[in-house]
Formats: structure tokens, C-alpha cells, sequence
């Protein structure tokens, strides 16, 4: 097929660009672990509450200055609904739901995770700077979806 | 088919600079988009 | 190319009935859009207790379905009947039984969304449980669109029948691109329809496979979107060209164009779900791959629209890198409302290469930025090029034209919609940059400050959305006006033609059988391992939920 000469240089130009995008995505996620939160420990979603971890939810010490966060997402909350983080932490992020779906985003920051019954997701991030975090569910989840929220304190 | 091209070179090239010019200000556009929400992303690491 | 100039009365009728719908739609979902932004700016509370959810799932489906829906099957078949000739009769009477199963479906899911008994929203993401009968209405309106899609493949056939070896009319094989793309990817919503959710919330099984849902869901969510652009597509490749004196740039590479859309706008569905459990990285980054490919005929399309013009300009005299563009007939609402969909089409499409790069999209994920972003893409991009299109499409129909107060009324409609949502979605983006989440009723978080950091984009969204609201009533004052009162009279349905020193169009475009093939093996590469591994090591099912 006949194409002009201009066209074939934006199309070489056009699609290089993809192609770099996709490589810096690519390298950034499989070389160096930025991958997209891909939980994919199972759960029964009716049992959360007899399920270590989600039986007692909180934040526990794993290792130096290596945390777990574990938290349950519900219609319209998240247990717990405060949480303390010493600055500098690593901290691993588990979070499930006992209900339908709901999302889990803390404000400003990389954390924006599906929570799906039968799941539970995972995403790990150091919190560096101190400071206030807001949870939110930004994944519509019925009447009090709006409502639910928590709060990250980051202290020294 | 042989005819065509000769035709086709005939108007090629010479017109079609602006929309060279366009469609490169477009690329420009979706790079700097991109490229910026990616520096946010790499901020918020 | 020019079968018959006019089309047939009969054929005219079905057509403006799909029409009619796709506006009464526009009128009722835009009240609720207005609705919404005004929630939103927390200085506004609805009345008499109505939901924020009610109407956001009226908002949604009236405008993602059925304005769309409605609207692009109504184009088609006044196209198809254009360019390939009348229907026969039996093709113009299942295009009518089609029109009535969608009609009679969107009544029916527009009733249990009014009742309060399906706040689900337009996605019907389960476990959250709608009535039975919100279901029922949604599988009408597909069942409906696939009768009315092989109305149009058997016309297509006809014609192919009788012209051997003729390539055949462009507008109609890009219908008929668009209604197998439509065709193959609806099967996704039907099966979780039909097999999951239905027989769900009957009450005939208890349980529900959550991520199966969605992942077919999505499977048919992405591909949607391209069905609504496609005709848009249409729309700037074969009629823009006429309006504007010009001729149409290349026959083959907008053919090929389409092609790629229908080769890599279904494997890409995990890019809605990229931030998902129980889906390996591996098989999201793959969907990230073919995702940035169905950017390649958009890449061509900007190319091929820029051409056509700069062509015409020079045609006419202009001199310099960008004299054309004055050359261009800024006076015709015919040409101007696409055109500015068209320029809106480049912030659209920058903000889609960020959704579907897996690490931007954790930035944007759910938050109102993506509401922006297909308010750009849909609500600005395509509906003015249907709204230019209605303006002659409508009159040529109803055998009226279009007066010169009317067109100058379509041209200011055309503005106030660009400044309504440069104002809405250009605030929606940056909200969103910020974390405001998108389907979200007015809050403050607890007076959490970053929440409070929100609230003056959120009154410039209810700015933007009343602007809108008038672009509407503009709008409909428009179609009303061409549908029932303009004077009587001939308009023509404009068709371009190829330019001289365009090449040749292939046959092997049309060879049917390896364009499905390769279709479905993309899908298959895509798909298959991570969707057996779904149901394999699915977690123990869920009961529905009624939470509104």
C-alpha cells in the first residue's frame, strides 16, 4: 500500500513513542518491581473475621523497620479506621473486603488498589515524609459509598 | 498502478508540510502529557 | 461510490426513530449530568430524597448506552442505505424489530434505575445485586443491536452478491467493521449477563464468580468505546471531506485503519483493570502492549484528517506552513462541531496513553480524572460529530433544511459546549491528579484538608456542567427544529470521494474470513491463560448485595 513519504515519518515518529513508553513502563515494572497491585492470595469473603491475618487487623512489625498493614474494607468502612506509621517505615499493605467491591486509595500517594471479595490485594511503599494520609473508597459501593473513609498518620 | 504513483509523486511532498508540522505538534502534546503524569508518578515512589 | 443520492423514505423512517430515541436520551441523562455537578459542588442537595446514585446509573446508561447505541445504529443504517442502496424489505423489518427490542429494553432498565431498584450504575459491577428486570432490559437493548447489526451484514452481503469483485462503498464497510466489532465483543456482556448475573439475581444460584464478571464485563467495556468513535471515524473519513469541498485522502488507509481498530480494540479489556487482584502482572502488561496498538490508526487517522485538509486549503490558493486553515468553512456547524471534537480528541487521547500505562494509571486509577477523560473522548469528540452530522443528517431524513439561523445556533452550540468542558473536564483532570475519586456523591472526608483542596475544581465542575446544560437545550432546540419545523426542502447527505492520486483499494480488505481470525486469535492470546486461571483458583463465590 502507497503511503506518503510525511505520513511515514510521523508513523515512524508516533510509533517509537509508544514503543519508549512501554519500554520505561515495562523496565520500571519488571526489572525494578513497580508492578500494578496484582494481589492474588484467595479468601473465603464470608470468613474475613477467623482469617489470620484480617482476625486481629492493625499494623504489625515484620522486621527492621519492616511493616504489615492489614485492614478490612466493608459497607462503609475500614478496620481499623486510624493507623499510626513510624516515618521511614516499610510498609505492606493487605487489604480484603467482607462485602462487594470497594476501592482503596490513600490520598496523593501511588496506593490505589481494587479490594474484591475472595482477594486480598497488595501494595508496599515506604513512607517517607510525616504527615496525613486519607483512605477513600473510589469504587462505588452503594448509598454510604462517599462516606468511607480512614486516616494514615505518618510520625517521627 | 505504475501511472498512479507518478501522479502521486507528482503532488507529494510539496503540500503537505502543515500537516507535518500539525501532526508533530500533536506528538509533542502526548509526550509532554505523558512524561509529565510520569514524573508525578516517579514523585510519589 | 454513489449508489443512490437520497435515502429511501422507508429507510428514512427507521432511521429517524433510532434518532429520536438517541435525543429524548440526551434531554433526560444530560438533566441528570447537570444534577450530578451540582451535588458535587456541595452547594446543592437533591430533593425529596433522591439518590446521587439514581441518578448517576440514569446519567450513565442513558448516555453510554442509549444515546450512543441509538444513535450510531440510526447513522448506520441511513448510511448503509445510502451507499449500498435501499433495503429490501425483509432487512428494513428486522431493522424494526431490532429498534423496538432496544426501545423496549432501555424502558424497561430505565424503569427499575427510576424505582430505586438498580443503583448499580452503568457497569452493574456484582456483587452489588440489581432487579432481575434491569438485567432483562439491558440483554433487550444488546439482543436488539445484534438483529439490527445482522440486518445490515445481510444487506452487505446482497450488495457484495451483486457487484463480483467490487470493492464496496466505504461508509458501509465501516458499518460493517464497527457492527462485527460490536458483534464480538457484546458476546462478553451477554455471557455474564445470561450466565452469571441473571440467573444470579433470580435467585436460581446463590454465588457469583466476582472477577469472571468483570473481566467479561471489560472484555465488552473497552471495545464499547470504540464503537461509539468509530462512527465518529466514519463521519471524518468519508463526509467531512465532501462538506468541505475536499476529497477524501486515502480509501485504503482509512479502510486499514478501521481494520486495526477491530484487530486491537477487544485483547485490551485488563487496562481497566490493571490496579485488579487475581490477575498475573504479566498478562496486564501484555494488555498494556496491544492497548498502545489500537493508538496506531488514531495516529494515522490525525494524519489522514490533517491532510484532507491542508489539501483543500492548497486546492484553493493558501500559501505558507498553515494557510490552509483559513481556507476551511468556519461558517458550517456541519464542519465546525466535529472539527472542534476533533481538536478535543488530542488532550482525549493524551490522557488514554496515561490511563493505559499500568504505573500512570495507579496515579489516575478511579479518580475523577478518568470521568474526565472520557468526557473528552465520548462527550465531546464523538457526540459533536454527531451533533454535526444530526445537522444534516436529521433534515435529509425528514426532508427539510437547515436555515441560516440555525447553523448560526450550531455554531454557538458548538462553542458553548467547548467552553462548558474546558471548565468541567479540563477541572475533572486535575482533581483527579489531586485523588478526588470519580462516582463519588459531595464529602469532605471527615474535613480531611487534602479532601478541602478539592471543592473549588469541584464548583468549576458545576460551572462547566451547567454551561453543558445549556449546549443541550441548544442542541435540542436544534434537532427538534430540523426534525419538525424547518421548511421543507432537499439537504443532501454528503459521501466523499477518493482523491485522484490515491491508489487503488485492495480486495483482500474485505476477505472476511482471515479479518475474524485474526480477531479472535488476538483475543485468544490475550485472554485464555489468565481466564482459566481466574476460574481455576477462583476464591469461594459471593451472595448479591443491595446497599443503596
Amino acid at each position: 500500500m502507497h503511503i506518503h513519504k510525511y505520513e511515514k515519518i510521523w508513523l515512524i515518529f508516533g510509533i517509537g513513542s509508544l514503543f519508549i513508553f512501554l519500554t520505561i513502563v515495562g523496565v520500571s515494572a519488571f526489572a525494578k518491581g513497580n508492578q500494578p497491585p496484582s494481589g492474588l492470595t484467595t479468601i473465603d469473603p464470608e470468613k474475613v473475621d477467623q482469617t489470620p491475618p484480617f482476625n486481629k487487623p492493625g499494623l504489625v512489625k515484620t522486621g527492621d523497620n519492616e511493616y504489615q498493614l492489614n485492614m478490612v474494607a466493608s459497607a462503609f468502612s475500614y478496620t481499623p479506621a486510624q493507623v499510626e506509621i513510624p516515618k521511614g517505615a516499610k510498609v505492606t499493605i493487605n487489604v480484603t473486603t467482607k462485602d462487594v467491591i470497594h476501592g482503596f486509595e490513600v490520598v496523593g500517594t501511588n496506593i490505589n488498589m481494587m479490594v474484591e471479595p475472595g482477594y486480598v490485594n497488595s501494595f508496599t511503599k515506604t513512607f517517607d515524609k510525616t504527615g496525613e494520609y486519607t483512605i477513600l473508597c473510589n469504587e462505588y459501593c452503594g448509598a454510604g459509598h462517599h462516606m468511607m473513609t480512614a486516616r494514615i498518620k505518618v510520625v517521627d | 498502478m505504475a501511472n498512479e504513483k507518478i501522479k502521486g509523486k507528482a503532488t507529494e511532498n510539496s503540500n503537505l508540510k502543515g500537516t507535518l508540522a500539525s501532526v508533530f505538534l500533536l506528538g509533542f502534546f502526548l509526550i509532554f502529557t505523558w512524561v509529565s503524569v510520569y514524573f508525578l508518578f516517579l514523585e510519589r515512589l | 461510490m454513489n449508489e443512490t443520492l437520497k435515502v429511501d423514505r422507508r429507510d428514512a423512517k427507521l432511521a429517524l426513530a433510532h434518532i429520536y430515541v438517541a435525543f429524548i436520551a440526551l434531554a433526560l441523562g444530560g438533566l441528570a449530568g447537570l444534577l450530578q455537578t451540582l451535588v458535587r459542588s456541595g452547594k446543592f442537595t437533591l430533593p425529596a430524597n433522591i439518590s446521587y446514585y439514581t441518578i448517576l446509573t440514569t446519567h450513565g446508561v442513558l448516555l453510554g448506552l442509549v444515546l450512543t447505541t441509538f444513535f450510531i445504529i440510526g447513522f448506520q443504517f441511513a448510511a448503509v442505505s445510502r451507499t449500498a442502496g435501499t433495503f429490501s424489505d425483509r432487512v428494513r423489518f428486522w431493522g424494526w424489530i431490532g429498534f423496538w427490542l432496544m426501545t423496549i429494553g432501555t424502558a424497561m432498565t430505565a424503569f427499575f434505575i427510576l424505582i430505586g431498584e438498580a443503583s448499580v450504575l452503568y457497569t452493574f459491577y456484582a456483587p452489588l445485586q440489581a432487579h432481575p428486570g434491569f438485567y432483562l432490559g439491558l440483554t433487550l437493548v444488546v439482543v436488539g443491536s445484534w438483529i439490527s447489526g445482522f440486518a445490515i451484514f445481510a444487506h452487505y452481503a446482497r450488495w457484495k452478491k451483486e457487484h463480483p469483485s467490487q470493492v464496496s462503498p466505504l461508509l458501509t464497510f465501516m458499518a460493517v467493521v464497527n457492527m462485527v466489532l460490536w458483534l464480538v465483543c457484546s458476546l462478553g456482556v451477554a455471557a455474564t449477563v445470561l450466565i452469571q448475573l441473571l440467573p444470579w439475581s433470580l435467585g436460581l444460584v446463590d454465588r457469583i464468580n466476582v472477577l469472571v464478571s468483570r473481566t467479561l464485563f471489560w472484555y465488552f467495556g473497552h471495545p464499547l468505546v470504540y464503537f461509539w468513535l468509530l462512527p465518529a471515524y466514519m463521519i471524518w473519513y468519508a463526509i467531512i471531506p465532501k462538506i468541505i469541498g475536499g476529497k477524501i485522502f486515502s480509501d485504503s488507509l482509512a479502510r486499514l485503519s478501521f481494520i486495526l481498530f477491530l484487530f486491537f480494540s477487544i485483547p485490551v479489556g485488563f487496562h481497566h483493570q490493571l490496579m485488579e487482584p487475581g490477575v498475573e502482572p504479566f498478562w496486564k502488561y501484555v494488555q498494556v502492549v496491544l492497548t498502545f496498538m489500537v493508538a496506531i490508526p488514531s495516529l494515522m487517522t490525525a494524519f489522514a484528517m490533517f491532510a484532507t485538509f491542508e489539501m483543500y486549503g492548497r486546492s484553493k490558493g493558501a500559501t505558507g506552513l498553515f494557510g490552509w486553515l483559513r481556507k476551511l468553512p468556519w461558517g458550517d456547524a456541519r464542519f465546525f462541531a466535529p472539527f472542534v471534537g476533533m481538536l478535543f480528541f488530542i488532550p482525549a487521547g493524551a490522557g488514554g496513553l496515561v490511563n493505559a500505562s499500568h504505573q500512570l494509571n495507579q496515579v489516575v486509577h478511579n479518580t475523577i480524572w478518568v470521568t474526565g477523560h472520557f468526557h473528552l473522548t465520548l462527550a465531546t469528540t464523538v457526540v459533536l460529530t454527531f451533533f454535526g452530522a444530526a445537522y444534516w443528517l436529521i433534515p435529509h431524513l425528514s426532508g427539510r433544511v437547515m436555515t441560516k439561523a440555525m447553523n448560526r445556533l450550531a455554531i454557538i452550540q458548538t462553542i458553548v459546549w467547548a467552553i462548558g468542558m474546558a471548565f468541567m473536564s479540563g477541572s475533572m483532570h486535575f482533581a483527579g491528579l489531586l485523588g478526588a475519586p470519580r462516582r463519588s456523591a459531595f464529602s469532605t472526608y471527615g474535613n480531611s484538608p487534602q479532601a478541602l483542596e478539592w471543592i473549588p475544581y469541584q464548583i468549576a465542575q458545576a460551572v462547566g456542567g451547567t454551561i453543558l446544560f445549556i449546549g443541550i437545550i441548544l442542541v435540542l432546540v436544534i434537532v427538534t427544529n430540523l426534525a419538525f419545523f424547518a421548511p421543507k426542502g432537499e439537504t443532501e447527505f454528503p459521501v466523499g470521494e477518493v482523491a485522484e492520486t490515491a491508489e487503488r483499494t485492495p480486495l483482500a480488505m474485505e476477505n472476511w474470513k482471515l479479518l475474524i481470525s485474526i480477531t479472535v486469535a488476538l483475543i485468544l492470546i490475550a485472554y485464555t491463560i489468565p481466564f482459566i486461571d481466574m476460574i481455576q483458583n477462583a476464591p469461594p463465590g459471593s451472595k448479591g448485595y443491595k446497599l443503596w
